[in-house]
């Protein structure tokens, strides 16, 4: 007999410490995942958080019309069309005396953006009576020295491996000095179209692109969405083989990988239909059959959540079954359809798969006016600067990755407000 | 008149009708002395759908096929050596001319000059029709409309069955989504199936889809041997799921069974967050950090790996499906009654012998289902795969090596600039058909294995 209590006691220590271990295994899941998603969003916002600020660089231009090509200065067509590289070239050289050889004058001329020319330009197009003068100017630095300034160069590697090479950590070295270096809050990246130059590069482009693909998304997938959700719920006559076939279809719709939308776009929209390719119109109808599913699907769970006691009572006051729907139970399941509504555009603005396939991959430097200009989407901008090699291009990639988060979080938050207001009420 | 102008008009004829229907049917009832069948504005909403509906249906229409029956006419009238060179260089002419007639610059070539007047001249006649079309039917919409109205006339009922048959319409275009995807899939992937053989699609272990531009070049004869191709999604998704499932179920069995209440408020939005990232931003993650990370981890173990290991990917992968299987894990767990816990408690069960022995069994169904539609999510998931994974189709089952998925080779294909119905194109719609079969497959099958083997505790 004793010896069993002894056996059952040995044993119960073993069963102790082994529930002890599966507690510690599911503790250690939850903790794995959640440290990959901190991981995940440190090392973006780390990667990201440089391409806020931004290299400028102090140069003193002499704005000679001889070297513009200039002869008469009040004519804006001969304005336009004058030689700003050359006077922006001159400046530097006159900054750095006595640059020899062709890879240096290259590298020199390489120390300020493209964009300072057409700076110059419009400056001087609003001010012609600053010609023939000499203005103290800040223009964009060139990528690389903007990752130098943002310590992503190490000067401690062999000069092969570097992207600056020793006479142009000189050149910095002397601007620095000089105080001609500067960083600033990189007001372009939100205020430009994408560009083939980093420095010049930003989301607007993007942006507006997305805003009016979820404009488009949100003023068909909502009212058709609640309006299948109501008929779904309210009015379908229940055991109907047709109604049985529409809701099997929408379940299925849900898990239909998303790719598979834009192929739909691509066959249907594009070759039947002839709508333009990369454009907002097409990619809001597109994203609009993605989302219907999920907004049909909330919507007509807090549309069964609302008490029957409300229909019963709308009714027996002689309501009519659409007017009872639509005076009292839409009203009252409104806040979970709306949830239900913002988390598919959410869904939607962070859908980059089935744009590719319509062809919203294009190049796009304008910033769109209407659904009918071409023009891409934050996820798809994302998805092309990431493609880049450039090291100022991955940083930008992080901070366009910092900007479309912010708007989920946002959205998400949205959500979860509503819902709580919901609850609440309840 | 542009569509736009158009479109405002319509609306505000759509309130103008409101406002008359509403009006006159009041004004009727006061004349004749006798009550109305309906409310007012139940008239007002008749009159508003008869003088817009119709009317904007017809705009809709004309709007989508103006601008190809426009094409078409002008190349109709094209000199014949136009009208006989290849489609590409058709379309290239014809967005030529359209630019131009948007540019307004003089334009010295007599073709195209006399090209683009003739299409200012049609655009310009068909906006014309449109509108006196679109007007004379709205208006006509009204007045017929308005001349029904009568007090007794049944003008709620009649709005209702309005309002219903436009909800059926609204449910109905989920269908003709699904059918939209079946069809423009299938027809495709028929097409592609005449030039390529099923069995070499399906079971070919060569894929180089790059086809001779010239009748002489050598090596690209284009092959579609699509093996490697589901070899290599299937192993991303082995490996994600290897990942997902016990990192999901683990997090689902900690969160139900163990946890305080208020950890379970912090962690499982946390969890669901996974869920809610862009798939882009998990691709830019597996390629620039968790691609080197494990290279170099492999490198220091003394194995060589690809930059663009089916490992990376497949773990980022698996990491973005964890809460689909912890959160459908966790509804059925939550679901199993407290009265079979706590039976085997009485037995002298500890609380993970009762998870393992009876929990996890009673709720399997569940967690199959839930593992089932995470597995179809990883083989359809195209960013990740896209951004991190490779374009090399080897056939391998070596996790460590390079592959190619059917997603990342759909991108491929169908993001150059090429002609719609070259082989390349209907390849990728041949892919688009084997992947939407194989995620409504299982996700049938997930289905099923709830409803036949889900005990019904109530």
């Amino acid at each position: 007999m004793i010896s069993n209590t002894k056996k059952i006691k040995n044993k119960l220590a073993k069963r102790y410490a082994k529930e002890k271990r599966f507690q510690i295994y599911g503790l250690s899941a939850i903790a794995v995942s959640i440290a990959f998603l901190l991981s995940l969003l440190i090392n973006i916002s780390t990667t990201g958080f440089p391409a806020f600020q931004q290299t400028y660089i102090n140069i003193d231009v002499n704005i000679d019309s001889k070297l513009l090509n200039l002869v008469d200065k009040y004519n804006e067509k001969a304005l336009f069309s004058a030689n700003y590289r050359k006077v922006v070239n001159q400046s530097l050289k006159t900054l750095f005396p006595g640059v020899k050889g062709r890879k240096q004058k290259k590298a020199l001329r390489q120390l300020v953006s493209k964009s300072a020319r057409y700076q110059l330009r419009d400056l001087v197009i609003n001010n012609p009576d600053i010609i023939n003068t000499k203005q103290s100017l800040w223009f964009l630095a060139r990528d690389d020295v903007d990752v130098f300034m943002k310590g992503g160069i190490d000067r401690s590697l062999p000069e092969s491996d570097r992207r600056l090479k020793n006479f142009q950590l000189v050149w910095i070295d002397k601007l620095l000095a000089e105080n001609r270096l500067e960083k600033r809050f990189n007001i372009n990246f939100f205020t430009q179209g994408d560009s083939r130059e980093p420095e010049q590069a930003g989301i607007k482009g993007a942006m507006i692109g997305s805003l009016l693909t979820m404009l488009v998304t949100m003023l068909l997938s909502f009212p058709i969405g609640v309006a299948a959700a109501i008929y779904l719920e309210e009015f379908a006559p229940k055991n109907n083989r047709w109604v049985d076939i529409i809701e099997i279809n929408i379940n299925n719709l849900a898990a239909v990988p998303s790719i598979v939308f834009g192929l739909l776009g691509l066959a249907v929209f594009i070759g039947v239909f002839g709508v333009p390719r990369s454009i907002p119109l097409i990619g809001g109808l597109v994203l609009t059959l993605m989302t219907l599913p999920t907004i049909i699907i909330s919507s007509r769970a807090s549309l069964r959540a609302v008490s029957p006691s409300i229909r019963e009572a709308a009714l027996g006051l002689g309501a009519s079954r659409v007017q009872t729907t639509f005076h009292h139970v839409v009203p009252a399941a409104m806040p979970g359809i709306l949830t239900g509504t913002i988390i598919g555009m959410a869904q939607a603005l962070g859908e980059t798969a089935p744009l590719l396939m319509i062809g919203m991959v294009a190049f796009i430097a304008d910033v769109p006016q209407g659904i009918t200009d071409p023009s891409t989407v934050l996820p798809v901008q994302i998805y092309l600067w990431s493609d880049s090699p450039e090291r100022a291009f991955t940083e930008r990639t992080s901070a366009a990755i910092m900007v479309l988060l912010g708007f989920l979080i946002v959205m998400n938050l949205l959500a979860v407000i509503m819902r709580r207001k919901f609850e609440k009420k309840r | 008149m542009t569509f736009g102008v158009i479109f405002t008009a319509l609306m505000a004829l759509l309130l103008l009708g409101y406002y008359i229907g509403k009006k006159r049917s009041i004004r009727l009832s006061d004349k004749s002395n006798q009550r109305l069948h309906s409310l007012p504005q139940h008239y007002g909403y008749l009159i508003a759908f008869w003088s817009s509906a119709p009317a904007l249906l017809i705009l809709l229409f004309w709007s989508v096929l103006e601008s190809s029956v426009i094409n078409s006419a002008i190349i109709a009238q094209l000199p014949v050596q136009f009208q006989q060179s290849s489609a590409d260089e058709v379309e290239l002419f014809i967005n030529e001319i359209i630019n131009l007639s948007h540019s307004g610059v003089t334009i010295s070539d007599e073709v195209k000059r006399h090209a683009v007047f003739y299409y200012n001249e049609l655009i310009e006649f068909s906006n014309w029709v449109k509108s006196l079309i679109v007007f004379v039917l709205a208006f006509m919409g009204m007045f017929i409309a308005l001349a029904f109205v009568k007090p007794e006339m049944k003008a709620r009922n009649l709005v209702e069955r309005l309002i219903r048959w436009s909800m059926i319409g609204c449910a109905l275009i989920a269908v003709l989504t699904t059918v939209g995807i079946i069809f423009s899939v299938i027809f495709e992937s028929i097409i592609f199936f005449k030039t390529v053989n099923v069995f070499d699609f399906l079971f070919g272990a060569h894929w180089s889809p790059q086809e001779a531009i010239r009748e002489d070049q050598v090596g690209g004869s284009g092959s579609f041997g699509a093996l490697p191709l589901f070899v290599g999604t299937l192993l991303i998704s082995f490996v994600a799921l290897m990942i997902a499932v016990p990192l999901g179920l683990m997090s689902a069995i900690y969160l139900s069974e163990y946890s305080s209440p208020r950890f379970r408020l912090f962690a499982k939005p946390v969890l669901e967050m996974l869920a809610g990232i862009p798939t882009v931003v998990y691709g830019f993650f597996a390629a620039i950090t968790v691609a080197p990370f494990i290279r170099d981890l492999g490198e220091s173990l003394g194995l060589s790996l690809s930059s663009e290991s089916a490992l990376a990917a497949g773990i980022v992968m698996g990491v973005m499906i964890i809460p689909f299987v912890s959160s459908l894990s966790d509804d059925v767990i939550s679901a199993v009654p407290q009265a079979l816990r706590d039976g085997s408690y009485a037995m002298g069960a500890t609380k993970s012998e009762t998870i393992k022995q009876v929990i996890i069994p009673a709720a399997l169904p569940g967690i199959v289902s839930g593992v089932l539609l995470a597995a179809s999510r990883a083989i359809g998931e195209t960013m990740i795969v896209v951004m991190a994974a490779g374009l090399s189709a080897n056939l391998t089952f070596n996790p460590l090596e390079a592959v190619t998925t059917v997603t990342v080779q759909m991108v491929a294909l169908l993001t150059g600039d090429q002609e719609f119905d070259s082989t390349k194109t209907l390849a990728a719609f041949a892919l688009g058909l084997g992947l939407f079969l194989t995620t409504l497959v299982l996700n049938i099958i997930s289905l099923y294995v709830v409803r036949k083997y889900q005990e019904q505790y109530d």
